[in-house]
């Protein structure tokens, strides 16, 4: 056996906050290091963006970005940055894939409201950065892209509507500003505006193309249509309300974001589970995997215009969809995830269906992998189409079946494994290319491997109630923080909570897979051919509801 | 030529193209959707289609100009004008003299052209682009069809659809180069007609359209006619293909009982290039827009195939 590189091991053992120590020295306080996995500092605003290199170096991740109005608390305003760090404490070995989460407040002043940009070190930031300039007027200097991020040239300017002294209901006034594109120049070179309207029946979105006949040079994307000021009306809600709207921040992933509210919910308020309350989510959890991916897969298919998996995967689909709502009483498993634990149970006869469904959903399943394997015009369309290389993956940030398609290891389940995940021992999915082809064969294996999850946790589901049984009364100190993290269907969800001065919602940040993940399309699509688009957009499939929020 | 018999049987021809072609696509569709193991809608929702569109209000861009209004009937009326031409009951019809099968090319190019004209006329990024695409891959087609109903002149010695026909009747079948130029022209017509793989009927993904994406801005009693004359150009393609390689049935000289034997069998013929047609897109991908290129190439060198394998083998 060769000894391993010892300065290697050493640098692997530095741990990023003894980095981030030795840099800041005084300036760096532990505000919170209670939690499992999660550590709150606090830092200048002025020192984030080498806060930002120090982690970036280590091969952390920007996880989200949002800023907090704490003026309720006689403070000003505040921005949180979270990133996500490859464990290397003393107990990890050399390819652990445990991630940790350092999340890091800084205050920032309500008299010309500003930081240094983090988009130099994390392109993720540029959506973040943006979102934060519109909703809290806080200005990141040196971004590289000033538009407003959902207030399109129709909103108001100094209107920023998260600020704790803008009502829930305060007026809207159009205005008439410009939004600039980025344009291409030179012979041949046209435009193509698709949307925000499309002929099909999907969300809203624009996009548009740079393109030389049929081949696109650049695409950007204009999002913000579905802007419903979720964030905002959190902030008017109870504890137990909250779930609901959590719920309906994307329809197709109601379980993924009611869990990750109602952990980050039981986070702040230190409540605590019944197991059997953690088994059934997490069994909501994989059908409402298994459903969207059957869907998923097949309207790829229909998308190069093989319309036979598209009908076959849709009935396999629409059988898990109506066991839910026999056994759960929704199609979609909408609002069984609760603060506290789940809000429908399962019996006997209940397992026992499943069972007998889940053998023959694998069965069939199996039988239409052959043939979309199997089909070599799909096959054609579907490989090395739409590439995202494990590098571009790594840098934007990319998250969930997207980046495991790239190479890029992003399970939660596995790398901050939640409960009962950390008793379950999930495979993670991965893959090398990247193309289309990729992103179909991880949710192949990923509904392979919640099929085998499912029959997991129906045979280990432990007794009990599903609901505390002393009732549940969430009473959060002041200022309290709570931080859930989940892996949806279509990734990693972070929601965090702030609990006001007197125990009520104060501030809510949701940050759906999609707000990091619609940058890669931008970026699959560089050297394709424009009526290859629909068919990449689709293999990533991103909520218009979950980006715009 | 006192006889009105062959007039109307011109008539006829064309009325039955007319009526039946929204048949044929309802059909087409209803296979599919079986061999999905959907339920489908029935072979007569063509016509309920049809007949809402008239129903409803035309929209037409304010920035349209004539072309955008004329093109809907010119390809109508063109459409149906080659229904007369192509021999479906009888041979020697009395526009036969007029029309050969490079004046048939010629006609349906027509069509095409204003289409892809009224693509452009609204300004639209959708319909530039398709009228690109369809030029795209009408350029290799039109040169692919001309070379695989050469291979059948060639081996009639005449360009006449009626000559053809008749030539065939007598029994100047089972060539090599018949079985080329035959598997040439089922390539074209597949890309003549936006069939899968070179188009999808189906879609709704206007970035990959190519006829659809054309038409995208038509709308009541032109989409219509549009949609209509689409119906009657596959059932043309059918007709085309079934004069030219099994022409058995079609009635030599116009005659009463030959012509409703001539009817019955040209509607099983039909049917069973109605159901064919589904079973093979179901198993195909539509192809990437360039590899179309090669899909054509390929007619092309069939048909290219067929006449020299005439002038090899068959002299």
């Amino acid at each position: 056996m060769v000894a391993p590189n010892v300065k290697q091991v050493l640098v692997k053992q530095v741990l990023v906050e003894q980095a981030l120590a030795e840099q800041f020295g005084g300036l760096l306080r532990v505000e919170d290091a209670s939690r499992e996995g999660v550590l709150i500092l606090s830092l200048p605003a002025d020192e984030i963006h080498e806060a930002a290199r120090i982690v970036k170096k280590s091969g952390g991740r920007l996880a989200a970005q949002w800023a907090t109005d704490d003026t309720p608390f006689g403070r000003e305003l505040a921005l949180w940055t979270a990133f996500a760090v490859p464990d290397t404490g003393p107990d990890a070995g050399p390819d652990t894939k445990i991630d940790r989460f350092i999340l890091i407040r800084s205050d920032v002043p309500l008299r010309n409201p500003a930081f240094p940009t983090l988009t130099g070190h994390f392109a993720a930031a540029y959506r973040f950065e943006r979102i934060i300039s519109s909703f809290f007027g806080i200005d990141s200097i040196g971004h590289p892209d000033r538009r407003p991020w959902v207030r399109h040239e129709d909103w108001p300017d100094g209107f920023f509507p998260l600020r704790k002294n803008v009502p829930i209901d305060a007026p809207f006034v159009r205005s008439n500003g410009s939004y600039e594109w980025i344009r291409g120049d030179g012979e041949g070179v046209y435009e193509i505006p698709v949307g925000p309207v499309h002929a099909g029946i999907i969300e809203p979105g624009h996009f548009r193309f740079q393109a030389v006949g049929e081949n696109v040079l650049n695409l950007e994307e204009k999002l913000g249509y579905v802007h419903k000021g979720i964030e905002k009306r959190f902030e008017s809600l109870s504890w137990k309300e909250g779930s609901k709207l959590a719920g309906r921040i994307s329809g197709d992933s109601t379980v993924a974001h009611a869990l990750a509210w109602c952990r980050a919910v039981e986070d702040m308020a230190g409540l605590l589970v019944p197991p059997r309350g953690v088994w059934l989510r997490a069994l909501f959890l994989e059908r409402e995997r298994i459903a969207n991916h059957l869907g998923d897969i097949g309207a790829i298919a229909n998308d190069a215009a093989f319309a036979f998996l598209l009908a076959q995967l849709s009935r396999l689909r629409e059988d898990v969809l109506r066991l839910n709502r026999a056994l759960f009483g929704h199609r979609l498993l909408m609002d069984l995830v609760v603060p506290g634990g789940a809000a429908a149970d399962l019996d006997a006869k209940g397992i026992e269906a499943i069972r007998t469904e889940m053998d023959r959903l694998s069965s069939e399943f199996e039988r239409l992998v052959v043939i979309y394997d199997e089909n070599p015009s799909l096959q054609d369309r579907v490989v090395t189409t739409g590439i995202v290389t494990k590098k571009t993956a790594a840098d934007l940030g990319l998250v969930g079946f997207v980046a495991r398609a790239s190479g890029v290891s992003s399970d939660r389940r596995v790398r901050f494994p939640f409960p009962p995940y950390d008793e379950l021992a999930v495979n993670e999915a991965l893959r090398q290319t990247g193309d289309v082809n990729d992103r179909v064969w991880v949710r192949i294996e990923e509904v392979r491997e919640s099929i085998r999850l499912i029959r997991e946790i129906l045979s280990l589901l432990p007794g009990g109630s599903a609901l505390p049984s002393d009732g549940l009364s969430i009473r959060p100190q002041p200022g309290r923080t709570g931080l859930g993290i989940v892996e949806g269907w279509r990734g990693e969800i972070v929601t965090w909570v702030q609990a006001g001065p007197s125990g009520e919602v104060s501030r809510v940040m949701v940050r759906d897979p999609s707000q990091v993940n619609w940058l890669g399309l931008e970026r699959a699509v560089l050297g394709n051919i424009v009526p290859d688009f629909p068919l990449c957009n689709k293999s990533f499939n991103q909520s218009y509801s979950g980006n715009d929020m | 030529m006192n006889d009105p018999l062959p007039y109307v049987l011109t008539i006829v021809q064309a009325a039955a193209l007319l009526l039946l072609a929204p048949f044929m696509v309802g059909w087409v569709r209803l296979v599919k959707a079986r061999l999905q193991n959907r339920r489908g809608a029935g072979p007569l929702q063509p016509y309920r289609d049809i007949r809402k569109l008239f129903a409803k209000e035309a929209v037409v861009a304010a920035n349209a100009s004539w072309i955008f209004r004329f093109t809907p009937y010119l390809v109508f009326g063109v459409t149906v004008l080659a229904g007369a031409i192509v021999p479906i009951l009888a041979v020697d019809l009395p526009l036969a003299p007029v029309a050969d099968v490079i004046a048939l090319v010629a006609i349906f190019a027509l069509a095409r052209f204003f289409i892809a004209l009224a693509g452009l006329d609204v300004g639209t990024a959708f319909g530039g682009m398709g009228s690109s695409r369809e030029m795209t891959i009408a350029s290799l087609a039109e040169p692919a069809m001309l070379m695989a109903i050469f291979a059948t002149s060639l081996i009639t010695h005449s360009t006449s659809l009626s000559t053809i026909v008749a030539e065939i009747h007598k029994g100047v079948l089972l060539k090599p180069s018949f079985a080329f130029a035959l598997i040439a022209f089922v390539l074209i017509a597949l890309a003549e007609n936006g069939r899968i793989p070179v188009d999808n009927p189906a879609t709704h993904l206007e970035l990959t359209m190519i006829h659809e994406a054309m038409i995208l801005e038509y709308s009541g009693r032109h989409l219509a006619m549009i949609e209509w004359a689409g119906m009657m150009k596959l059932m043309l393609f059918s007709l085309l293909g079934i004069a030219l390689f099994a022409p058995w049935g079609i009635a030599g000289t116009p005659g009463g009982g030959s012509v409703v034997l001539a009817f019955g069998v040209m509607a099983a013929k039909l049917l069973a290039i109605a159901t064919g047609l589904p079973v093979l897109e179901m198993g195909l991908a539509k192809l990437r827009f360039f590899r179309v290129s090669e899909f054509l190439g390929v007619a092309f060198l069939l048909a290219t195939l067929a006449i020299l394998s005439h002038f090899i083998l068959e002299r």
